[in-house]
């Protein structure tokens, strides 16, 4: 796939190191995130795929190298306009308890002031997106809705104030399996639907596989592969492999 | 005198103190909310600065109320008797709760919430404002809530430097062993604890997240409400409780914690009315208040004893010559402290060593020798003064050749009836007491001359003598004025036949013309 740098990517990373005073969690990592694309981070726990995340909205700063979002990198933007043009999903969704589902939806358009009725106006229609009917849900509580209609509404938020961009750090992670993988189906023809740009991070192999446009296989602080699914499935790489294996072991034909 | 009866015939008396506690808890937690909540979020802030702050505001909370009260008294600005000081030693006591509960409840966020906010482009102050507090308001409130009834408590302490509430009933009774004061005291005490602990437990239930929200209003809502709520009703309360303007021709008397010194402070300060003088009562003050108040100018004159001055105030060892002591104490003060020593009123009140009328005349006791070789099986109960000073009981057992099976400290007032009801079997009491006679007490003699004079005297600052017109006529007049055996039925008509104590020195001043 040939691309015009300066067009179609939306984030890159230039020769990017994040280290704490007592380890070095990111070495040297350089990726390009296509404009419309959905970029999966796979990798086990401590490999620093969450990092690689926040350094996109500057939860984090590079060590050394630069993160470029837009044109701009990270350390020259206003760290505020930065994130509010970045929507972003945790696991849980990271709702606001005190907050009813229609004010957590429409945390990002409050705080860049638009009027009430655009809000209320936007909010129905990320709800319905999301599958959540407005009037049943908008005035309820976090602390009243399930584990999958709460990442559904953390989806809406992110979505609210129509980002460029969306992360979505293990969004899925804390799902029962059928309610993840309807999810997981519903985000995939959301996010082809509205054209958005996702980083998505997880250490399901299969998530990959259903949501990736590439897949990007980390492992101890450094990216191993960049691949499309079909190529990663093809891959003798023996870290892809190892994760490819426990899709046999679990029966999956793959 | 039926409790009911009592509260028919003092309700005025006791609103005040109720309306006194309340404001000063109500201002004290006012001041510690306004520095402990932005304090706590410093230290959410500024983890290094979070150890030592919360360890400070931990050892101010151990100190005892009465020995911070003490600390207080010497300083300027902050210290004196009064108001200002058991505020400033209330918003002490608040401060560790309300600073901790608010570190906490903020630490206590979910850090997913906190990343969430942030990630979603809130600015630190918004995070702050529409999350972290907000979440927190219940931990903030539960600490409030503690602080509040915390000072609800101390605040009885306050009483002991002047500044009312209902201390002032707690002290009293104890003192003159009265239980419709200390009942009075305590009951609207505890009255007051609860309400408070039960009207912040329904804040705190209003930010409680996990509580109902049939009616959801919003976080700056429910402040406003609660705000609201705080204000009117401390408004109301501070109106009512204002103070009267000052007059010009002002005098400040104070006494010590006990009936004696209070009644001649009572004397004083009738006398003084009659000739025009506005008074200002600052009556039953603990330990060496009085005298630190004195010398610091908050008091122009309150009553004190020739031997205390000489023992506790210029720590000389104890003199048996009553005119040696007089004159070295007259001197000592002008020098010292500027303060004018008035003639001695006329009587002593001494330590009386008191033992059961029945086993003095059982045993045939007369004197302290005379009881020596019974100590042994005896336990006795002293007073903390008796316990503490030097002409006491250190000294005096040394003197005697004294052991005791048990030595008991309790409240001075409290020995006089342990004694009779056989808990202890002798105590070191006044000897103006006027229980002496009615519970049958014996009071055995100082064969030794062990203890120093303690001659009535009112301790006079000398520029108040210049200021206040009148002042210098009334020492002259009560000069020799109160023998031992009047000031015991002066005593016993407060204590023993719980009388009011104003009625008692207006009755005596018509009797002596005065």
């Amino acid at each position: 796939m040939g691309h015009n740098e300066a067009q179609e990517a939306l984030v890159q990373f230039h020769n990017v190191t994040f280290s704490l005073p007592s380890a070095t969690i990111i070495s040297d990592l350089n990726l390009t995130v296509e404009r419309g694309e959905t970029l999966v981070l796979l990798g086990e726990s401590g490999c620093g795929k969450t990092t690689t995340l926040k350094l996109v909205n500057r939860l984090l700063t590079p060590t050394s190298g630069e993160v470029v979002v837009e044109g701009k990198a990270t350390t020259v933007w206003d760290p505020i306009e930065l994130r509010r043009r970045i929507g972003y999903v945790i696991q849980e969704g990271g709702l606001f308890p005190h907050f009813t589902i229609a004010r957590n939806v429409a945390l990002v358009p409050a705080l860049s002031g638009w009027d009430d009725a655009r809000t209320r106006e936007r909010v129905r229609e990320m709800l319905n997106l999301v599958g959540l009917d407005p009037n049943r849900f908008a005035e309820r509580y976090p602390r009243e809705l399930s584990g999958g209609q709460r990442q559904r509404v953390g989806v809406a938020r992110a979505l609210a104030a129509d980002p460029p961009l969306l992360l979505l750090d293990e969004p899925f992670g804390a799902l029962d399996p059928l309610t993840r993988a309807s999810l997981q189906r519903e985000f995939a023809d959301l996010a082809a639907r509205l054209g958005k740009t996702a980083i998505l991070v997880t250490h399901d192999v299969r998530e990959a596989l259903i949501l990736a446009r590439r897949i990007g296989l980390m492992h101890k602080g450094q990216l191993l592969l960049l691949e499309t699914p079909e190529r990663f499935r093809a891959s003798d790489h023996p870290q892809a492999r190892a994760y490819l294996e426990t899709l046999n072991v679990n029966g999956d034909a793959a | 005198m039926s409790f009911w009866h009592f509260l028919q015939t003092n309700w005025p008396e006791l609103l005040l103190l109720v309306r006194q506690h309340v404001v000063l808890v109500f201002v004290a937690i006012l001041i510690a909310v306004l520095i402990g909540v932005p304090a706590g979020i410093l230290l959410t802030r500024y983890r290094r600065l979070r150890g030592p702050v919360l360890g400070i505001a931990n050892v101010m909370q151990t100190i005892p109320s009465l020995a911070l009260f003490g600390f207080l008294i010497p300083l300027p600005f902050i210290g004196g008797i009064g108001t200002g000081t058991a505020l400033v030693a209330l918003v002490v006591y608040s401060l560790l709760p309300i600073i901790r509960n608010t570190v906490t409840g903020i630490l206590n966020v979910d850090p997913n919430v906190r990343e969430a906010a942030v990630a979603m482009g809130m600015t630190g102050s918004q995070v702050l404002r529409q999350v972290e507090l907000p979440l927190a308001m219940g931990v903030i409130v539960t600490g409030i809530r503690v602080a509040t009834v915390i000072a609800v408590g101390v605040t009885t302490i306050a009483a002991a430097v002047g500044a009312g509430g209902l201390g002032v009933y707690i002290f009293r009774g104890l003192r003159q062993y009265d239980n419709n004061l200390l009942l009075a005291g305590a009951v609207s005490w505890a009255l007051l604890a609860l309400a408070a602990d039960g009207l912040l437990g329904l804040v705190e239930r209003q930010f409680s997240v996990d509580a109902k929200h049939s009616a959801s209003a919003s976080f700056v809502h429910k402040l406003a409400v609660a705000a609201a709520v705080i204000l009117v009703i401390g408004g109301s309360v501070m109106w009512l409780g204002r103070s009267q303007p000052a007059s010009t021709n002002r005098v400040a008397i104070g006494s010590k914690d006990f009936t004696e010194s209070a009644l001649l402070a009572e004397i004083a300060a009738q006398m003084l009315e009659a000739r025009g003088v506005s008074v200002e009562r600052r009556f039953e003050l603990g330990g060496n208040l009085p005298h630190e108040a004195l010398v610091a100018g908050t008091l122009d004159l309150y009553p004190e004893y020739t031997g205390t001055s000489f023992t506790a105030i210029l720590h000389h060892a104890p003199v048996t010559d009553p005119r040696a002591v007089y004159a070295e104490v007259k001197q000592e003060y002008a020098e010292k402290f500027k303060v004018e020593v008035s003639q001695p009123l006329g009587f002593e009140n001494t330590f009386a060593i008191l033992v059961r009328g029945d086993d003095a005349r059982r045993r045939n006791l007369k004197t302290i020798s005379d009881a020596a070789p019974h100590t042994s099986q005896w336990r006795a109960g002293f007073g903390q003064d008796f316990m503490s000073r030097a002409d006491g009981y250190p000294g005096f057992s040394k003197a005697y050749g004294l052991k005791f099976a048990e030595v008991r400290e309790m409240d001075l007032s409290l020995t006089y009836i342990a004694l009779s009801s056989r808990q202890v079997d002798l105590i070191a009491g006044n000897s103006t007491e006027g229980r002496i006679a009615t519970l049958d007490l014996f009071q055995l003699a100082d064969d030794r001359h062990y203890f120093p004079p303690y001659e009535a005297v009112y301790l006079v600052r000398e520029d108040s003598l210049t200021r206040v017109p009148g002042l210098q006529e009334v020492l002259a007049k009560l000069a020799n004025a109160i023998s031992t055996d009047e000031m015991r039925r002066l005593n016993y008509e407060i204590d023993g036949k719980k009388r009011d104590p104003k009625e008692v020195v207006r009755e005596w001043l018509k009797g002596k013309g005065f």
